[in-house]
């Protein structure tokens, strides 16, 4: 299908590639590969997001049954930039551990840190997530920090080192969408790191008014893996992410209180 | 038989051979040694060193990958 190309020239023509790291890529919307109900699934969807950066885990290798569940026998290390994240560390020494473990798959140094403090909403444990930053921007990795939507923390995340730092939108597979868009829009104004914002987001109204406040960038998995349709919904987070990013480019109108005509009061009839 | 030594691979145990190296013992579990890492008493065994480490009993390795996850 053509008719999607319009939107590829005029909407992003004047945009900067996003750079991570010292790094360009051509999307802003990174995707994960977790969830998806089978692996042509997830690869169709990723493909239809348009996403540069995919999102890995690291975990045991199963002794048993080896031989299809690394996720690199689906998708392409060449075509895809892969960020392995620390999910399920509870402490800044294990995320520091699993940092290391997949920096030696040898991808890349560029590690998405995760330090969990609550099972019950996987909010982040901020202080965990600052030493474990420390520790890995002087092993030099690229450290890109999934925190809350908390300015401090996000200063901190940059004064440590960070290459980015990744407020939540919501908790991690929630779906509630942008529920601070205040904070958010608060931590893009004063970080001069890429913010690109992680997790919460359901669909693609909540990507577009994610990216309306002028973040860099939106890393999501759940809304499109959990998604009846998750190729069709990649599609729709691709447009609305451009279309997000657009529009603040663009710039809103103000708002008003009351109505302003939008056509002409002269020459109305008697 | 040769002599076995228990060691523990991702938190299972198991029992190898005596002097096994940490590739051998990855060519005994099938696991191609570049798609995988390996962790050594905590320690990780860059690819080019799994040839010289040598297993002892009560060792403990793990054998990581990537897996889908956000």
């Amino acid at each position: 299908m053509k008719a999607e190309t319009p939107s590829r020239h005029d909407a992003t023509m004047h945009d900067t590639p996003l750079t991570i790291g010292g790094r360009a890529f051509q999307s802003r919307l990174m995707v994960g590969t977790g969830k998806y109900p089978d692996n042509d699934t997830m690869v169709r969807a990723i493909e239809a997001s348009g996403a540069a950066i995919v999102t890995v885990a690291v975990r045991r290798v199963d002794l048993d049954r080896s031989k299809d569940s690394s996720v690199l026998h689906h998708l392409d290390p060449k075509r895809f930039f892969l960020l392995a994240n620390t999910a399920g560390c509870y402490t800044a020494t294990d995320a520091v551990r699993y940092a290391r473990l997949a920096r030696e798959a040898g991808f890349n140094d560029f590690v998405k840190l995760e330090v969990i403090g609550d099972e019950e909403t996987l909010l982040p444990d901020v202080q965990g997530l600052l030493e474990a930053a420390k520790v890995l921007v002087k092993e030099g990795f690229k450290v890109l920090a999934y925190t809350n939507e908390d300015l401090v923390t996000a200063l901190r995340l940059e004064d440590a080192g960070c290459a980015a730092v990744m407020p939540l939108a919501s908790p991690i597979g929630s779906g509630l969408g942008l529920l601070n868009p205040f904070s958010v829009r608060t931590i893009k104004r004063r970080l001069r790191v890429p913010v690109v914002v992680d997790a919460g987001v359901g669909t693609a109204s909540d990507a577009c008014v994610t990216m309306e406040q002028g973040v860099d960038g939106i890393l999501m998995n759940t809304a499109i893996a959990a998604a009846r349709d998750p190729v069709a919904m990649a599609r729709a987070m691709r447009l609305a992410v451009e279309a997000g990013r657009a529009a603040f480019l663009a710039g809103r109108m103000p708002r008003r209180a009351v109505a302003f005509p939008s056509s002409p009061t002269e020459g109305l009839l008697d | 038989m040769k002599d076995t030594i228990d060691i523990v691979i991702n938190g299972q145990p198991r029992a190898v051979v005596q002097g096994a190296t940490l590739l051998e013992l990855l060519a005994d579990l099938a696991l191609d040694p570049r798609a995988v890492v390996v962790e050594h008493n905590r320690h990780i065994v860059r690819r080019p060193a799994l040839a010289d480490v040598r297993v002892a009993p009560g060792d403990a390795i793990e054998v990581v990958h990537f897996v889908g996850g956000g």
